[in-house]
């Protein structure tokens, strides 16, 4: 077992039994918070001081991350092992059930003792570090982007609010501190040493009602390029004018061998259907090209888009908020720019088809 | 059935978020306000369930006098009544929420209520009064039969995305609770909800009463029609006033994060701009 500065992170894992993305940002979010939890010089940690309140104070100890894994540990090891967790509690309750793993959760925090308890800020993270809030009575602050040790032995939090548009600075009490981590807080860095990861199985103490809600999974995969990870998307908006509008985005997307998402208004319209809405109630992009056409910009939008690599805006307004926001903007009318834009595309497509076809007709 | 749904009331930023002079608040002086939009949809969804089998929907919020407007929104959606929870406008934390909606549902006051009522205010003469509650604490399952099948909410609030309002309600009713559901069905004694995660798709089977929060995109919320509109109007909204406590996340300030505003690069106007376009999305490599 390891001291009592040990910050407990869950990992999610992914398909193959390594650890997802999301939960490998949240190790690396947790090795920071518990290298400032025993940092002996707190003023050294990057949060904003703050007036000392008694008896707030973060346990402090010897510091280091310690795993949780609902399922099979031994596919994420060397994910583990490289991101310097020493210790990884195995925890196999079949499958996704919130309350109980909160309450495995509840177990080891208590058993270790844990100084902090995280998880990434997705639908099951959030979800599972709510019913530990809930059944220890403590806070829980969601979507933090840090967590450090304050001056006076506080824990200091910047957490997201309106999905990221603005930012809290908060003092978080209660021990164990229990927080979910923003998806965009910390890019995921392995730790400077790796270390031997040990995995230890752990059986919670369930009661009753623990096993009322769990998840089965349907076989059904979703096809095709999804939203969230597609390379290209063309976004429509208000701007397209209708639900008739959108066929032209719909080739766009084709010649990009991207995909069409939109923007809330759309959807609330009922224009397209809800699960191509980019934005903080849809879906959050982060493709190498956002293509936004005929959408101002707010901030409910931007939400779900700012990870994008390169935006380029394509709207009538020069002064729209989205022009604020993006890379490169285009001022006209989609209606007027996608046709001769597709047109250009496979013109220049055919030119270098036509290239080709001659090369092939006359080889050497 | 009868279903009981808390929404929130948050202001329409639009553009951009812009915080009064001490940082503490979203200044709303040129903002209108609405229903966290999840939430809207956990209304559409309450209506849609009782219009198909009978019984009735309370809407509950918890916020300042003004939320009577999204009160009355929401009761010319289709919900049968509404209960405001006032407040002096201050932000409350998820906790102090959960507690104050707990103690409503109940049908009774809490405890700080009969502080309240001590001084003559609203509450004064309510009987029930139920004690207040430690969330988490197993002895929270208080007798008093719950009036409810089904409480529904929104995932999680526009503005303060505290993702745990719902949770601590069922913990501290003792009931079951599954969150961010995208499709929902809804038996005598069962409910069957539906979500995605990571491109698979989660079945909930679960016993009611249950605590239930949606995702925008489970239902298109109706717009009101003016019989319900003109209902909503005249209709009486129940008041409590909880006593407010502090939560342990004690917000310092907000800020803007840095870096959003930067100025893009026009590349031109109209189709003329094309061949400009086309040579950037080449550059980024998006046309091979």
């Amino acid at each position: 077992m390891t001291g009592p500065a040990t910050v407990l992170c869950v990992v999610e894992q992914a398909d193959d039994g390594g650890i997802a993305d999301v939960s490998l940002r949240a190790l690396t979010f947790a090795r920071h918070l518990a290298a400032s939890l025993a940092s002996p010089d707190p003023a050294a940690s990057p949060a904003s001081p703050s007036v000392a309140q008694p008896g707030q104070a973060v346990a402090g100890g010897a510091g280091g991350v310690a795993a949780v894994v609902f399922g099979d540990a031994a596919a994420a090891v060397p994910a583990l092992s490289e991101y310097g967790v020493a210790d990884a509690y195995a925890v196999e309750l079949g499958g996704y059930a919130p309350q109980a793993w909160a309450r495995a959760l509840a177990g080891l925090a208590a058993e270790l003792p844990a100084a902090a308890v995280v998880a990434a800020g997705t639908d099951h993270g959030s979800e599972v570090m709510a019913h530990l809030g809930a059944m220890t009575g403590l806070p829980m602050a969601a979507n933090c982007v840090s967590a450090a040790r304050g001056a006076g032995g506080e824990l200091q939090i910047v957490r997201q609010r309106w999905a990221g548009s603005l930012l809290e600075d908060a003092v978080l009490e209660g021990s164990p501190a229990l927080v979910t981590v923003a998806a965009d807080a910390v890019a995921a860095a392995a730790a400077g040493e790796p270390a031997a990861t040990a995995v230890h199985a752990y059986q919670p103490a369930l009661e009753a009602a623990d096993l009322r809600v769990r998840a089965t999974e349907s076989a059904e995969r979703s096809a095709g390029v999804s939203l969230a990870t597609a390379r290209v998307v063309v976004g429509g908006g208000r701007g397209v004018g209708g639900p008739e509008g959108f066929g032209v985005l719909e080739d766009l997307a084709g010649l990009l061998g991207g995909v069409v998402g939109v923007s809330r208004v759309v959807t609330s319209e009922g224009w397209r259907p809800h699960r191509q809405q980019v934005g903080q109630t849809g879906t959050r992009i982060s493709p190498e090209l956002y293509l936004a056409c005929g959408i101002s910009g707010a901030i409910q939008h931007m939400a779900g888009c700012l990870s994008s690599k390169h935006i380029v805006a394509v709207n009538t307004d020069p002064e729209a908020p989205i022009v604020s926001h993006a890379d490169y903007a285009v001022i006209g009318d989609l209606n007027q720019v996608l046709p001769a834009l597709i047109a250009a595309i496979r013109a220049r497509r055919g030119a270098v088809d036509d290239a080709v076809d001659d090369a092939v007709q006359k080889p050497g | 059935m009868e279903i009981a749904v808390c929404v929130k009331r948050v202001p329409m930023v639009g553009g951009r978020i812009v915080l009064t002079a001490d940082g503490q608040d979203v200044d709303t002086r040129m903002s209108g306000f609405t229903v966290s939009p999840h939430e809207e949809c956990a209304v559409e969804e309450a209506v849609r369930i009782v219009e198909a089998r009978g019984g009735s929907v309370t809407v509950l919020t918890l916020g300042p006098a003004a939320a009577a407007d999204q009160l009355r929104d929401m009761l010319a959606l289709g919900a049968t009544r509404a209960v405001l929870l006032e407040t002096d406008g201050r932000e409350w934390g998820p906790i102090a929420t959960a507690e104050a909606i707990v103690a409503a549902l109940r049908g009774s006051t809490a405890t700080g209520d009969r502080a309240v009522s001590a001084a003559g205010g609203p509450g004064a003469g309510d009987s029930a009064a139920v004690p207040g509650l430690a969330p988490g604490d197993p002895a929270a399952t208080f007798p008093a039969p719950l009036p409810y099948d089904l409480l529904l909410f929104g995932n999680e609030a526009a503005d303060t995305g505290d993702y745990q309002v719902p949770v601590r309600v069922a913990h501290a009713l003792g009931l079951p609770c599954v969150t961010g559901i995208k499709h929902l069905e809804v038996a005598d004694s069962r409910a069957r909800a539906r979500r995605e995660y990571r491109g698979t798709e989660e079945i909930f089977d679960i016993p009611l009463p249950a605590v239930i929060s949606v995702k925008e995109g489970i239902n298109l919320p109706r717009y009101p029609s003016l019989p319900g509109r003109l209902r909503a109007k005249r209709a009486a909204i129940d008041r409590h006033e909880p006593a407010w406590h502090a939560d342990g996340l004690r917000k310092e300030r907000l800020r803007v994060p840095a870096g959003e505003s930067k100025r893009a690069e026009i590349l031109g106007t109209g189709p003329e701009a094309v061949p400009a376009l086309v040579a950037l999305l080449d550059e980024l490599g998006v046309l091979s």
